[in-house]
């Protein structure tokens, strides 16, 4: 089987600070990782291959530089990684991203096989819209299967697959057929630690880097700032929302000092508990 | 298991590392370089002075893309007392030439940057990879390492040895001792930013000149040990170091003195209104010069911080360690390329390379003034200052130019430097 997975090389929000006076996101010198969601889809396509065999392709769009997180995907066993990488991607909205992601989708298709599952990490940390993935989906027209937790059972000959979704009411089951897109939730698995044949391999191998040229993109005018009709209006910091700390000073029994203390503050929550002691 | 034969396996990414993997690949080797961190830096925390002269040596054309913070033009020495300071100023004015001899580095970047110079010149280089032993046969020859990642060992003719001032690696092999508390000093950092013109401004300096203040005294406490404040680009990094065994002794620690340091009245204005960036540890090898370990050995060299090679200099080190990790490399490909095999007797020549450079790590000849009389002070030291700031700030990598040759020879000196920090501050606790 070929499956598919898409990375996106974000900032680490960890080290990302606002600027004081412009309010702006200051990503100068931020170190870059890769989605961490999208290390979740990475290893379950490894753990299908595990099974099944086949190939995976990891695809990012982004500067040059997120060859990095490409090289590293290697590292942890991917067979190949291609980077779209064009000056005209550069500012694209969710909306321009899938459009570019499914038409290199669809030249990895015919390039390398055409893929049985697409994976996605089910957002990332720097945009959080959870979009991109169904973008992709639709625009493929295939299936698509969001906030999966796990995959139980893939049936290659009679091409289905069974997963566990969470959704807000409980774990739902769902089948459908392949080819279909499946876009991960956090802390389903946990990333491999590479061989050391892959290490090497990743250390030395070329990354495909692909123009929206190469990559089969017909029309220009829907990729990147140009084909985003996502305006940014306002960027602000939100003001902090926790109150001063209080020093509660007390020589004798602190415990109770600072019971008093939270009771003072929030006089609900003593009623409450009062309440609660009440009727056990 | 893995099939493929390295000619050399460099062990680490730091200064040492990246010089000796640099050379041997320019070279045409097949090397392979392993670092346990994220990439090449990731575990660096050290601000430093790079010596533009031994750079140039590996990467001619470094000034043209490498991150270099300031150019130094100062260099300041203050004697502590608690609320002020005795300032003494270097100013070199050949740093103010086209092409300056001297900058201010932040590892963390420096080394990324010579890493992707190192992969450019054809060593393989993978990093979150830590080498956990090296592999020995039943003589107890080096012949490659293990790492954490599976399929066992890897094979190369020699392994070069640049993993840090720890030593895990050789001291589990018993290539030499575990560091003890008094070979090694903690030193203590955290990085402030501030605007450039700001920093330009408290320092008063122009722009990209850089300045570098050193400090003794009370903020040690008695123990051994410096402060130092280095002025970057745009951020102040400073710190204070101490013997390890001076805190055991004194119970002292390392952020209580950093703290005191920071509210010193001298560095309050400098650091004032600033945002901590982040902090950091480091260990730093101050071994005297009967326990430095073996060089080489059957199948293995050890450069840099490993080597301990840097006690000539306190920090000098960096550029210490870019010396023998190229000279290594050098030993070790003439001895390929005459066909000699990897013994220890073929390796005895990174030694001597070593000890014909601009200086010899087994050299004995201690200054007197190490243990010395108060009377020192003010007699001998006037003279002294000057000649062992001289020193401390023309130590270069030509070894080959002549007018190094005389600053070699008394290399050695520097140590007296030291101890004069050290009588600076033990002579004022005398009067109390």
């Amino acid at each position: 089987m070929h499956n598919v997975v898409c990375v996106k090389q974000v900032p680490d929000s960890a080290q990302i600070r606002v600027h004081p006076v412009t309010n702006t996101i200051m990503r100068q010198g931020v170190p870059t990782i890769i989605n961490p969601y999208d290390l979740f889809a990475l290893e379950a396509a490894l753990e299908l291959r595990d099974k099944f065999g086949g190939e995976i392709t990891v695809l990012t769009m982004g500067p040059p530089s997120a060859e990095d997180s490409l090289r590293k995907t290697l590292t942890f066993g991917a067979d190949r990684a291609v980077l779209l990488t064009d000056r005209c991607f550069a500012g694209a909205d969710t909306l321009a991203t899938t459009y570019a992601l499914a038409t290199a989708i669809r030249k990895i298709g015919k390039e390398y096989g055409p893929p049985d599952l697409i994976f996605t990490g089910k957002q990332t940390i720097d945009g959080d819209t959870a979009q991109v993935g169904p973008g992709v989906a639709k625009r493929l027209g295939v299936l698509q299967l969001t906030y999966v937790a796990k995959i139980r059972a893939l049936d290659l000959t009679a091409r289905t697959i069974e997963t566990e979704r969470r959704s807000e009411g409980g774990v739902q089951v769902l089948r459908t057929r392949l080819p279909c897109l499946v876009t991960m939730l956090e802390a389903t698995n946990q990333i491999r630690r590479g061989a050391m044949a892959d290490a090497l391999r990743a250390a030395r191998a070329p990354i495909g880097k692909w123009s929206a040229q190469d990559a089969g993109v017909e029309d220009i005018s829907k990729c990147g700032l140009k084909g985003s009709p996502t305006v940014v209006k306002r960027v602000f910091a939100p003001s902090a929302r926790a109150e001063k700390a209080v020093l509660v000073e007390a020589a004798e029994q602190p415990a109770q000092a600072l019971i008093d203390a939270i009771f003072k503050h929030q006089p609900k929550l003593e009623t409450d508990l009062a309440a609660l002691a009440r009727e056990a | 298991m893995i099939e493929e034969r390295f000619d050399a396996i460099v062990v680490g990414a730091g200064m040492a590392g990246n010089a000796a993997a640099l050379t041997m690949a320019k070279r045409g080797m097949k090397v392979l370089q392993l670092e346990r961190g994220e990439c090449s830096g990731s575990k660096n925390v050290q601000g430093a002075i790079l010596d533009a002269d031994i750079v140039e040596q590996l990467i001619p054309d470094f000034r043209k893309d490498a991150p270099l913070e300031r150019r130094l033009v100062e260099q300041r020495f203050w004697i502590m007392d608690s609320r002020s300071h005795i300032g003494l100023r270097y100013r070199f004015n050949d740093c103010n030439d086209e092409r300056p001899n001297r900058y201010i580095v932040i590892r963390a970047q420096f080394d990324k940057w010579f890493s992707r110079k190192v992969r450019e010149a054809g060593a393989t280089v993978l990093c979150q990879t830590a080498v956990t032993k090296l592999a020995q046969n039943r003589r107890g020859r080096v012949i490659g390492v293990r790492t954490d990642r599976q399929e066992g060992i890897i094979h190369a003719d020699v392994v070069v040895i640049a993993e840090g001032v720890n030593g895990l690696l050789g001291t589990c092999a018993g290539l030499r001792e575990r560091p003890t508390p008094d070979q090694v000093a903690l030193e203590i950092k955290e990085m402030h930013l501030l605007p450039r013109e700001t920093i330009e401004a408290r320092f008063k300096l122009k722009r990209d000149e850089g300045v570098v203040i050193e400090a003794a005294g009370t903020i040690s406490r008695g123990m051994t040990g410096m402060g130092f404040i280095y002025a970057n680009r745009e951020c102040i990094s400073l710190g204070i170091g101490c013997l390890v065994s001076d805190l055991q002794r004194t119970g002292e620690t390392p952020y209580g003195l950093l703290d005191r340091f920071k509210r010193h009245p001298s560095v309050v204005p400098l650091i004032k209104g600033s945002e901590l960036k982040e902090y950091s540890a480091h260990l730093i090898p101050k071994c005297d010069y009967n326990t430095i370990p073996e060089l080489y050995g059957k199948g293995w060299v050890v450069v840099g911080d490993a080597a301990e090679l840097n006690n000539t200099s306190y920090r000098g080190r960096l550029n210490v360690a870019m010396i023998s990790g190229r000279i290594a490399a050098e030993a070790i490909f003439s001895v390929k390329s005459r066909g000699g095999r990897s013994t220890s007797k073929s390796f005895s020549l990174y030694k001597k390379m070593m000890s014909e450079s601009c200086e010899d790590p087994k050299k004995k000849d201690m200054p007197a003034l190490m243990h010395t009389q108060p009377d020192n002070f003010l007699l001998t030291y006037p003279q002294l200052v000057s000649k062992a700031i001289l020193n401390f700030a023309r130590i270069g990598g030509r070894p080959e130019a002549e007018e190094e040759k005389s600053d070699a020879k008394s290399f050695g000196d520097v140590w007296s430097w030291t101890g004069l920090f050290g009588d600076g501050f033990r002579f004022p606790r005398a009067w109390r």
